[in-house]
C-alpha cells in the first residue's frame, strides 16, 4: 500500500512508550536470569479459586454477565469493602467490574475528564498512569515525593500543583513502585485538600491487602471523602489472580453510572469464568491471602535488611511487595545501574525513573519471589557492587 | 505454655525451612541476632522445637526398600490411664513411626515403617494384634506419597511469570 499520509493517532504517536519494555526485551533474551523485576505475585491462584472456575466452566457459565458484573460478586465485593476497610458501596449502583484494575482506571479517567482538565499524578508511580490521563484527553501533572519523606506525599508540594484547571488526584497507596503506605492522617491530608479545591481523588487501592505493619485505610473511609473518592481495586495482587484480569472500580452513583455507561460500550462485561473465580476468592481465599501476606513481610524483611547491609539505602515499605532502594552511592543512573546489573551479574530489576522523574537514583526490586531468589540475588548484587562502586 | 508472636514467627519459619541461618531468620521476622538465638534456644529447652528433620522422597533413591503402612486400631481403654497405657505400649516398638488418638470409628492411628510388607504384616501380627488391649487392627499400605507435611513431591509448578512487568 503506498502511505502518503500517516494514519496513526497523532495523541498515541507522541506517547511515550514504557520504559519497562526494553529491559523486559533484554531480559528475556538472556539465560540464568535472577528477576527481581516482576511486578506480580510469585504464588499461583489459590486452588480453591481454580477449582470454583473450572466448574464453573463445567457448569456452563459461558455467556455475558450483567455489564456491571454479577450482583453475586458485586455484592461480595460490598461486604468485602466494608468488612475489611469499613468502605461502603451499595452493589446494585456503585459497583463496577472491570477487566482488571487497569481498566477500572481507564474508565474512571474517561468517565470524569474533559479536554483539557488536569490530573495530579502522585510519583514515582504505576507506569500507566499518566498515559491514561492523556488518551482519556487529560493533562497529566505529575507532583513528585521524595525518599527524605519516604515518598509520601507532601500537601504543600500538592497544593502547589493545583489549579484551576484539576479535577482529580490519582495516588496508589501502598505504592508501585516504592511500596509506600499513606496511613489516616496522611490521607486526611490528601482529603482535605480535595475538599478545600472541590477534586475528586482516584484512589488505586489494588495492594491493599498486602500490608505489613500498620492497619490499611482506605481513602474513601476518611471522613467526607466517600462522595469524592473513585476507588480502585480488584484481585490480582491480594488473591494472586493477575492473569484473570479482574478488578472493580466502587464510586459515587452518578460516577457509577458514566463509568458504566462507557463499560457496557467498550467492554460489555469482564470475563465470566473470572468473575466466578472472584466469588470464591471473596469466600474461601481469604486464608490464602493470610499465608501469602505472611511470607511477602519476611521476604521484605530480609531484603530490605540485605539492601541497608550493602549500603542501598532502603526505607521500609508498609506495602505492596516491593523495594526501592536508592542507587545513588554508585554514581551510575538508575538506568545504567539497571543495565550493567543485569548484563554483568543477570539479575532483572526495574529502573526507578520509569515510574517518573522522581524515581530516578532508585531501582524497583520485587521480593515476590522464593527465599532462595532473594538470597541468590542479594549474592550477585554484593558482587556487582565490589565491582562497580 | 504462651509464646510471644515475634517466638511463633521464628517456630512458623523454622518449621518451613529448618536450615535457614540465623542471620536470615533474624532478618526475615525483624529481630537482632541475639535476639534470635535465645529465642530459639528457649524454644529447643521447652521442647517446643522438638527436632529438626528433613523430609526425604525415599522413592527417588534406587534400591531404597521400605513400605508404609497406616494402621486403624481398636483398643479397649483402661480404668484410670485411658488410652495412654496402650498408646505407649505401641509407641515403644521402634518400628512405629507415628500413634495419634483418634475420634471416630477406631481409637489409634498408627504409622509403621518396615522394609517389606512382609515385615510389617509380622509386626502387626505378632506384636500389635497380641497386646491385650487390642481388639482389633486395619492394614493400609501407603502406595505413593504425593504430598507430605504440606509438601508436594511432584513440583510440577515452575514459574510462568514474565520475567519483567509493571
Amino acid at each position: 500500500m503506498k502511505q502518503t499520509k500517516s494514519y496513526l493517532s497523532k495523541t498515541v504517536e507522541q506517547l511515550k512508550p514504557s520504559g519497562i519494555r526494553r529491559f523486559f526485551d533484554l531480559a528475556s533474551s538472556m539465560e540464568g536470569v535472577v528477576s527481581l523485576g516482576v511486578g506480580e505475585p510469585d504464588f499461583v491462584t489459590p486452588w480453591t479459586v481454580r477449582e470454583a472456575a473450572i466448574l464453573s466452566l463445567e457448569e456452563g457459565f459461558t455467556s455475558y454477565t450483567a455489564n456491571a458484573g454479577l450482583l453475586e460478586l458485586r455484592q461480595g465485593i460490598s461486604s468485602y469493602l466494608e468488612n475489611s476497610f469499613q468502605a461502603v458501596y451499595a452493589p446494585e449502583s456503585e459497583i463496577v467490574v472491570t477487566v482488571g484494575a487497569s481498566q477500572a482506571i481507564d474508565l474512571a479517567l474517561r468517565a470524569i475528564l474533559d479536554p483539557g482538565d488536569e490530573v495530579l499524578v502522585i510519583e514515582p508511580c504505576f507506569v500507566s498512569y499518566s498515559p491514561l490521563v492523556t488518551l482519556a484527553g487529560g493533562t497529566p501533572i505529575p507532583v513528585q515525593t521524595k525518599k527524605e519523606n519516604d515518598f509520601k506525599i507532601d500537601p504543600a508540594d500538592l497544593e502547589k500543583e493545583i489549579s484551576k484547571r484539576t479535577k482529580a488526584i490519582l495516588l496508589c497507596s501502598p505504592n508501585n513502585p516504592t511500596g509506600t503506605m499513606l496511613n489516616k492522617q496522611e490521607l486526611e491530608q490528601v482529603g482535605r485538600l480535595a475538599e478545600k479545591h472541590d477534586l475528586l481523588v482516584i484512589s488505586d487501592e489494588i495492594y491493599a491487602e498486602l500490608v505489613y505493619d500498620e492497619t490499611y485505610t482506605s481513602m474513601a473511609a476518611i471522613p467526607g471523602m466517600r462522595e469524592r473518592t473513585i476507588l480502585i481495586s480488584g484481585f490480582s495482587k491480594g488473591f494472586a489472580m493477575t492473569g484473570w484480569r479482574l478488578g472493580y472500580v466502587c464510586a459515587p452513583e452518578d460516577i457509577a453510572a458514566s463509568i458504566l455507561k462507557i463499560h457496557q460500550y467498550a467492554m460489555m462485561c469482564a470475563p465470566t469464568m473470572a468473575q466466578h473465580a472472584a466469588l470464591e476468592a471473596l469466600k474461601t481465599g481469604t486464608l490464602d491471602v493470610i499465608d501469602m501476606r505472611k511470607s511477602y513481610r519476611r521476604r521484605r524483611n530480609y531484603l530490605i535488611n540485605s539492601f541497608n547491609e550493602l549500603g542501598l539505602d532502603c526505607h521500609n515499605p508498609g506495602g505492596a511487595f516491593y523495594a526501592f532502594p536508592s542507587i545513588q552511592s554508585t554514581g551510575l543512573s538508575s538506568e545504567e545501574f539497571a543495565e550493567k546489573l543485569l548484563l554483568e551479574e543477570k539479575v532483572a530489576v526495574v529502573p526507578g525513573s520509569v515510574f517518573g522523574e522522581s524515581g530516578e537514583g532508585f531501582i524497583r526490586c520485587s521480593y515476590a519471589s522464593s527465599l532462595e531468589q532473594l538470597q541468590e540475588a542479594v549474592k550477585r548484587i554484593k558482587h556487582f557492587l565490589d565491582n562497580n562502586r | 505454655m504462651l509464646l510471644t508472636d515475634k517466638e511463633i514467627e521464628i517456630v512458623e519459619i523454622l518449621e518451613r525451612d529448618s536450615r535457614i541461618s540465623n542471620e536470615d531468620l533474624a532478618a526475615m521476622a525483624g529481630l537482632e541476632i541475639e535476639e534470635t538465638n535465645a529465642a530459639i534456644k528457649k524454644l529447643e529447652d521447652l521442647k517446643v522445637i522438638v527436632r529438626y528433620s528433613s523430609i526425604v522422597d525415599w522413592s527417588k533413591i534406587d534400591g531404597h526398600e521400605g513400605v508404609t503402612a497406616m494402621i486403624d486400631v481398636k483398643v479397649t481403654p483402661k480404668r484410670g490411664v485411658g488410652f495412654d497405657e496402650v498408646a505407649k505400649r505401641i509407641y515403644r516398638f521402634k518400628e512405629v513411626k507415628s500413634v495419634y488418638l483418634m475420634s471416630g470409628a477406631y481409637d489409634l492411628s498408627v504409622i509403621i515403617e518396615g522394609r517389606s510388607m512382609n515385615e510389617v504384616a509380622r509386626f502387626v501380627s505378632q506384636k500389635l494384634s497380641t497386646l491385650d488391649s487390642v481388639l482389633s487392627t486395619t492394614t493400609h499400605f501407603i502406595l505413593k506419597k504425593y504430598k507430605h507435611d504440606g509438601t508436594i513431591f511432584e513440583q510440577g509448578e515452575e514459574d510462568k511469570r514474565i520475567v519483567v512487568s509493571p
